[in-house]
């Protein structure tokens, strides 16, 4: 080995650890949402020439009904997938004891996390669909008439959110068991005898110790939330009339289904998402930013 | 501990969460029963509109029915395909990356690192378009190994992430102690930290097996025929065929989510170690 590889080691060693996955990422992550910003001022069908538009995409979003329909019910499911947050808290509450057969309980609760969501997807179809579906006989025993969730306009997002909900509420319950193993028990003992009880020691001596807990599940909530693209393609195709689409969807719709390649326009819509899911992730990147240099 | 030990409550009062723990798991699981008892229901007693009563009969023929007459076990080992070099693959990288992000002091090292946490959470369709056109130039697109290849790619920034910190809770005196012993810096990789390594990576391997197995939005974009499509684009496409028969949409749906089930039943405690890192802290 020569002397000046020894005298450089430590220094060029990082980069060439770093080398092939920084490589690797570059190429289909990094460089990728660059292209994609830079294909939405174009009209592309994704083999012929590209024709420079400037704004028109963009132009024609701002008058585009679908999209505020995909708007609006990304924000339906960004508000409502926070119920999972405290759902999956509560479950974990429920759940953290010691009887027999306990670990088996909590795994079989995390189960609808472990399974694909085109499988939760037809499940939940399943079980809405019009006359036989549990959730249609439910409600026809109820009220009288069934509703056809997946049929409805009013209701249908909220139908999918609901299946959405299912697997998330099952990852937010086991963030929040590992939490509640974690908890100091001289606090919470010193708390009781302090007479905390019931809400008032969960709001003041349990919640903050679940703080790192709490930042990972909405983290992964908000994430969720704005990446669903598979419930709405499995149980409803966006339908009725696109009324449950979302970003998502739309821009796959756009950009590679039956609709049509329109490339520039589907580019320009992820712009859209990726802009609102950046004001999110810099709020993540900085907490984690900031905890990282304060250690 | 909270909430208070049951142990401490009255006798009523532990009976009552005895049967309220299995009843609250019956409701939870009552989507997955369902299909899963759909599943070996015969197709007459769906006709007779029998949906939730007792099957007449186990009909363990729908299994058979699913695999002779669709291409299931070919989308089954499709997904095996591009599940296990994945795997293989992004932990490969993210060791490495994971390494030179938590060992080494430079400049640019927390950019990289949160360039990597940062790329794991974009939207999927702000690369759809690219990688599409990428996979498809290197002749790559409908092939098993163009979508491992951007599997490996992206799930490098979740294990990165996972890899490093993992690695910066390690005892850094070993690799100080190894350092002035004069051991290459390689080596101080293979033999000291790696070995190490081994809780890391059996959590991060069940992990991104479940996340490359489930997933579904790449695999209808960069493949789109029986021969290649993974289990989850083909079970979209065979519910597509098969409107209202769904004993037999049951039926796949189960096999579909039997290998991550597995996996995760036979790798629990890492299974959750990967998925809870961060949040114990």
């Amino acid at each position: 080995m020569s002397a000046n590889w020894k005298a450089n080691q430590r220094r060029l060693a990082p980069w060439l650890f770093l080398a092939p996955g920084l490589i690797m990422f570059l190429i289909y992550v990094i460089i990728p949402i660059f292209q994609s910003m830079w294909l939405s001022f174009y009209d592309w069908d994704g083999l012929g020439a590209k024709t420079w538009l400037g704004l028109e995409n963009y132009r024609e979003l701002v008058d585009d009904d679908a999209f505020y329909t995909s708007l609006k019910n990304n924000v339906i499911w960004l508000l409502l997938y926070m119920i999972s947050v405290p759902a999956g808290l509560l479950i974990a509450i429920f759940l953290n004891q010691t009887i027999g057969g306990m670990r088996l309980y909590k795994s079989l609760f995390f189960f609808p996390f472990v399974i694909s969501q085109v499988v939760v997807g037809l499940m939940f179809s399943w079980f809405y669909a019009p006359n036989f579906g549990l959730f249609y006989n439910l409600i026809e025993w109820a009220t009288g008439t069934g509703i056809a969730i997946l049929a409805e306009d009013k209701y249908v997002t909220y139908g999918i959110i609901a299946a959405g909900l299912w697997p998330q509420i099952a990852y937010v319950m086991i963030l929040y068991l590992t939490g509640l193993n974690n908890v100091a028990p001289d606090q919470v003992e010193a708390a009781r005898l302090d007479g905390a009880r019931g809400w008032k020691m969960l709001w003041y001596v349990i919640l903050p110790q679940l703080r790192p807990a709490t930042f990972i599940a909405v983290v992964v909530t908000v994430i969720g939330a704005l990446r669903s693209f598979d419930l709405v393609s499995i149980m409803t195709d966006g339908g009725p009339y696109g009324s449950s689409r979302v970003l998502s969807f739309y821009m796959y719709e756009q950009a590679l289904s039956e609709y049509g390649y329109r490339m520039g326009y589907g580019a320009a819509i992820a712009v859209v998402l990726f802009a609102i899911m950046m004001v999110f992730i810099s709020g993540f990147i900085w907490k984690m930013w900031r905890d990282e240099t304060e250690r | 501990m909270f909430p208070r030990p049951i142990a401490q409550a009255s006798p009523a009062g532990r009976l009552f969460y005895k049967i309220a723990v299995p009843v609250a798991l019956f409701l939870w699981l009552l989507p997955l029963l369902g299909v899963a008892i759909t599943s070996v229901r015969p197709a007459s007693d769906l006709a007779q509109g029998n949906y939730f009563g007792i099957p007449s009969s186990l009909a363990f023929e729908n299994y058979a029915l699913v695999f002779q007459n669709t291409p299931m076990l070919k989308y089954m080992m499709n997904s095996f395909y591009v599940t296990i070099p994945t795997v293989i693959g992004a932990l490969a990288l993210s060791c490495m990356t994971g390494f030179a992000l938590a060992v080494y002091r430079f400049p640019s090292n927390l950019i990289v690192f949160f360039m990597f946490v940062a790329g794991n959470f974009v939207p999927f369709q702000i690369l759809m378009v690219p990688v599409r056109d990428l996979t498809l130039s290197l002749g790559m697109y409908n092939t098993w190994y163009g979508l491992a290849l951007f599997h490996i790619a992206f799930q490098s920034g979740f294990c990165t992430l996972f890899m490093r910190n993992f690695i910066r809770s390690l005892p850094f005196e070993l690799i100080e102690a190894a350092r002035v012993e004069g051991v290459a810096e390689w080596r101080i990789f293979w033999f000291i930290v790696i070995p190490l390594m081994r809780p890391a990576i059996a959590a991060l391997s069940v992990l991104v097996f479940t996340f490359i197995w489930n997933d579904f939005f790449w695999a209808t974009v960069l493949t789109n025929s029986p021969d290649t499509q993974p289990v989850t684009a083909g079970l979209s496409s065979l519910n597509g065929q098969w409107i209202a028969q769904w004993h037999l949409v049951s039926a796949g749906s189960i096999l579909a989510a039997l290998p991550p089930v597995a996996m995760f039943f036979l790798m629990q405690k890492h299974f959750i170690a990967g998925l809870t890192l961060g949040a114990v802290k």
